[in-house]
């Protein structure tokens, strides 16, 4: 069976090699934009998020967080009922009331997103002028943001791209430009994000910020020159408001494994002006440690067949790596959405017999999947368990999204994180 | 609009998802869009089920909405009848495709499937998870079930009275357990070993594990036990008006329930329940009466959860191990009836609401000894530093235990000992607190030692937890403070009498704090010195 024939085609790609992108639609098996709520409040820890949505969206966030016990959570919904469907003016009316009451609970809150939902947006309430409103109000107290979070408009990650956006978006227009600088988009963890601070410090590039800031008050720079470099894969919107300022994205592979590090660093680098002696001297330690972390887990890893379902878009960054660098064999790259744009870098490394898919039909997928009998499959908290009942190896992809994984100290980690799942399926097949 | 930082339910289409996986040959079809597939993490990740539910969903997205996403729908039907080949499905609606209006029923309908297809109107903005299952089960019982509507319930009584052979065993069915609900896999394999020893045939257990056809059997049995209410009274009730079947009224949780329960079962099953009754062999009970458990004598329990589970619990608490229930409440507003009568036993006031913050407050309030309640009351408890231990949905992945553990019958009595006896503070422990407070070790700051938290690091955390705790009770006495006319009790205490009140243990010390509040007030005293203190303790007793 070879279900691939009837997946429509979409032009072939235009990087020079001839990797055929497919297109899928039908059920989709991934979650809404609301769910980076549960790593963005850990990022930017004086805010709040209040999404505007129903009884649905508050289970989806406690289902997900609510295994934590928290002490005061920064997350809470706004949960719409009957009486506020009956009319508009008077759900704008009912916001402000609870808005007011979470900020007297908490008046430590230093920044409030109002996030969007599928029910919110239907109604068709307007949560942007909801925030203008109460951004009066609270002028002196906290700022008010708002952003789409709904699963008609997002997938996964892209929750963390309309965040960020609406972080740019308050930034006004620059007049003049500032000095040249280089912005990091995308949350990253803190750790990561320390390492990354030094080794621009060691190559001489001055002037680095990462963007979202851990905490509200810090100021971002962005005008016509500043140079920035994503992070991470999922930010196109972000990436077109930091544009809009005038900022310049240097197009570089993602900072996923040894290679692509180094590929990511170099492109600053290169605009920096950094000589080759000087970025080799800075990176070959870091590159030789890496290695030895890496070569751990290649035994576990080369030759394995690996398949991914969609989820962040980081499956064609990491399909990269895994092949590039750790010699697996990659059958099929789903991702929700793919920015051919974002991604140049990254097709351009990917194996010639690479088959990406984009959207899903997650039945036809399973077909698939279970034909195919990758030995290992990047996929879902709602296909895990069931595919490893069916005798497949997963790997549940939301972790990616939730660990260290980017930069030279973490290429092991990240490896280990395929590695660990084959690993125990052998140990206790055993 | 409602501000919720956690909801005790989910929405009502989560509670036909839980009908629709509990089945074996069942299908869901839900309108819904993309994003809606989360609740698939509850039965594979929190439930560990090793299948997918059976649910299809139609995750249309924001590009759909300007097309035919009735459409969507019918094919999403289609697909999954030619995919999955149910033996019957179920249709309806999420929250969202709710407000777009494209009456999953009808289209349905027009597809003209040759299974039933049986059409869900759950509204969302209204109703909760119980309502939803509850209301799919019956739905789906009166939709498989065939009713001969020319005979009267007694009839059909009458016509099984005598199609019963000589010698058959009395039978019933087990309704109400459901995937996802609290600890249902154990407490259906406790109460059918009860009723299987008892001489009782279990026909038909549904929605657990039941089949299309095993529903449609569910009038041939004798009577039916209605195990969680929230569920399987609707149901239970309609059966009751169409077949006459009676059903049970009596959730046997704790040891006296349980024997109750077999009482009930043995009247409607004519059987004499004597012999089950000798052959139980109480641990619980002996457990409770043994005097290593007196030191639980009153001590303060805050209950909350669903209504059957917080009835249930609250009279083990005071009956069987000697707590004094200081507050109850449920977020089962459908049973709030029920509730406020059980709350009048202990002469407390029923609190119902599914306001999280509601019962936050109320726990900040009463500053009980313990909290038996739900995930929910968890994060409360750790807010304000007081054990706990769960008793009822929502809850999360380790309340979904590998392990045997039933809250019902003579076995869940012994896990409802152990479980709720742990959070608290042993005997020895707590008496040599009371008697030396300075050791570097225990700490009447720190948590009970046999919880493990005795690393310096460990300790730091609850000293911090055991702060706000402080804070917290501050926060509910300013509360209380209104109601004594505007004065601020905090502000009568002088140095010494505080630093007297910081001797007693954590554990009673807002109670001590209220009541001593409470009784400089009424006594007209503007300033708590120790004397005050001892004479409110004398005052109110311990």
């Amino acid at each position: 069976m070879n279900a691939i024939v009837d997946l429509p085609k979409d032009q072939i790609s235009s990087v020079g090699k001839n990797i055929p992108i497919y297109k899928e639609r039908g059920q989709r098996e991934v979650f809404c934009g609301l769910t980076g709520i549960i790593w963005l409040h850990r990022k930017i820890q004086d805010a709040f998020f209040l999404v505007v949505g129903s009884r649905t969206c508050a289970h989806l966030v406690q289902s997900a967080a609510g295994v934590m016990i928290f002490a005061e959570p920064r997350f809470a919904t706004a949960i719409i009922d009957d009486r506020d469907l009956a009319g508009i003016a008077d759900a704008h009316e009912e916001l402000d009331r609870v808005v007011k009451s979470l900020l007297t609970r908490r008046p430590d809150i230093k920044m409030l997103f109002l996030v969007g939902s599928c029910p919110s947006e239907v109604i068709k309430l307007d949560l942007s002028r909801a925030a203008q409103r109460l951004n009066k109000e609270f002028l002196n107290q906290c700022r008010i943001l708002s952003y789409s979070g709904s699963g008609i408009e997002t997938t996964f990650t892209q929750g963390e791209d309309a965040c960020l956006a609406s972080l740019v978006n308050e930034i006004p227009k620059p007049v003049v430009a500032g000095e040249k600088n280089l912005l990091i988009v995308g949350c990253l963890p803190d750790v990561v994000e320390d390492q990354f601070q030094r080794l621009f410090a060691d190559l001489g590039i001055e002037r680095v910020s990462f963007f979202p800031p851990r905490n509200s008050q810090q100021k971002i720079e962005i005008h016509s020159n500043t140079q920035y470099l994503l992070a991470q894969p999922f930010l196109a919107d972000t990436a077109r408001f930091i544009e809009e300022r005038g900022a310049k994205r240097i197009s570089a592979p993602f900072p996923f494994g040894i290679g692509g590090t180094t590929a990511w660093l170099k492109a600053a680098a290169n605009q920096w002006g950094v000589t080759v002696a000087h970025f080799d001297k800075v990176t070959q330690p870091k590159i030789e440690r890496a290695q030895k972390g890496l070569a751990h887990y290649l035994p576990m890893l080369e030759n394995k067949r690996i398949s991914f379902f969609p989820d962040s878009q980081l499956e064609i960054p990491l399909a990269r790596f895994l092949s590039q660098e750790c010699g697996m064999k990659v059958l099929e790259i789903g991702t929700p959405y793919l920015h051919k744009q974002h991604l140049e870098a990254e097709l351009e490394l990917l194996p010639e017999n690479s088959r990406i898919v984009e959207g899903q039909d997650v039945e036809k997928q399973l077909d698939r999947c279970r034909s195919d009998k990758p030995d290992i499959v990047v996929c879902g908290l709602g296909l895990a368990n069931p595919l490893e009942a069916e005798g497949i190896t997963t790997k549940w992809s939301i972790e990616l999204v939730f660990s260290p994984v980017h930069g030279y100290e973490q290429a092991a980690d990240l490896a280990e994180l395929f590695a660990r799942p084959l690993n125990r399926s052998i140990r206790l097949a055993a | 609009m409602q501000l919720t930082l956690w909801t005790y339910e989910g929405p009502p289409h989560i509670g036909a998802m839980r009908i629709a996986t509990s089945m074996t040959d069942l299908h869901y079809v839900l309108h819904s869009p993309q994003g809606d597939t989360y609740a698939d993490l509850l039965f594979t990740m929190i439930g560990r089920s090793r299948k997918r539910p059976p649910v299809t969903y139609t995750t249309f997205q924001a590009r759909d909405l300007g097309g035919d996403t009735a459409q969507l729908f019918q094919d999403s039907v289609n697909d999954a009848y030619q995919r999955f080949k149910p033996k019957a499905m179920i249709v309806g609606a999420s929250c969202t495709a709710e407000l777009i209006q494209d009456d999953p029923g009808g289209l349905a309908r027009a597809l003209s499937l040759p299974i039933p297809v049986i059409p869900l109107e759950l509204p969302s903005y209204q109703k909760k998870e119980n309502w939803g299952a509850s209301e799919t089960f019956y739905h789906i019982v009166r939709g498989l079930v065939s009713v001969d509507k020319s005979i009267s319930a007694q009839q059909y009584q009458e016509k099984l009275a005598a199609s019963k052979q000589e010698g058959q065993n009395p039978s019933c069915n087990i309704l109400g357990a459901t995937a996802l609900g609290f600890r249902n896999r154990d407490d259906v394999q406790e109460i059918r070993g009860l009723l299987e020893s008892m001489g009782i045939e279990v026909r038909v257990v549904a929605p657990l594990n039941a089949s299309v056809a095993d529903l449609s059997k569910i009038p041939e049995a004798d009577f039916n036990v209605s195990l969680y209410p929230e569920i399987s009274q609707l149901t239970c009730t309609w059966l009751n008006k169409t077949f006459g079947q009676p059903f049970t009224k009596i959730i046997p949780i704790g040891t006296k329930a349980t024997k109750v329960f077999i009482e009930e079962v043995a009247q409607l099953a004519n059987l004499n329940p004597e012999t089950t009754l000798e052959n139980q062999e109480e641990r619980a009970r002996w457990y409770a009466k043994s005097v290593d458990s007196t030191y639980l004598t009153d001590k303060r329990v805050f209950i909350f959860g669903d209504a059957s589970h917080v009835i249930a619990v609250a009279k083990v608490a005071a009956e069987e191990i000697g707590f004094k229930v200081v507050g109850l409440g449920t977020y089962s507003r459908e049973f709030a009836r029920e509730v406020r009568e059980a709350a009048k036993l202990y002469d407390v006031e029923a609190l119902i609401t599914d306001d999280y913050l509601e019962v936050e407050q109320k726990v900040a309030e009463l500053s009980p000894d313990l909290v038996l309640g739900t995930q929910m009351e968890r994060h409360i408890a750790k807010r304000l530093g007081i054990p706990c231990a769960v008793i009822s949905a929502p809850v999360h992945v380790q309340d979904f235990p590998a392990r045997y553990s039933p809250q019902m019958g003579f076995e869940g009595a012994n896990v409802l000992f152990d479980t709720w006896i742990h959070p608290l503070m042993m005997g020895l422990e707590e008496h040599l607190i009371m008697m030396f407070r300075d050791d570097f070790e225990f700490s009447a700051k720190a948590a009970p030692s046999h919880l493990g938290h005795g690393s310096s690091s460990a300790k730091e955390h609850t000293l911090a937890v055991t702060q706000t705790s402080d804070a917290a009770v501050a926060q509910a006495t300013q509360v209380n403070a209104e109601l004594f006319n505007g004065a601020n009790p905090a502000n009568l205490w002088d140095a010494a009498a505080e630093k007297e009140l910081g001797k007693i243990p954590f554990f009673v010390r807002g109670k001590a704090r209220r009541n001593t509040e409470k009784f400089a007030v009424e006594h007209g005293i503007s300033q708590i010195t120790i004397e005050t203190l001892y004479d409110a303790k004398a005052h109110y007793g311990r």
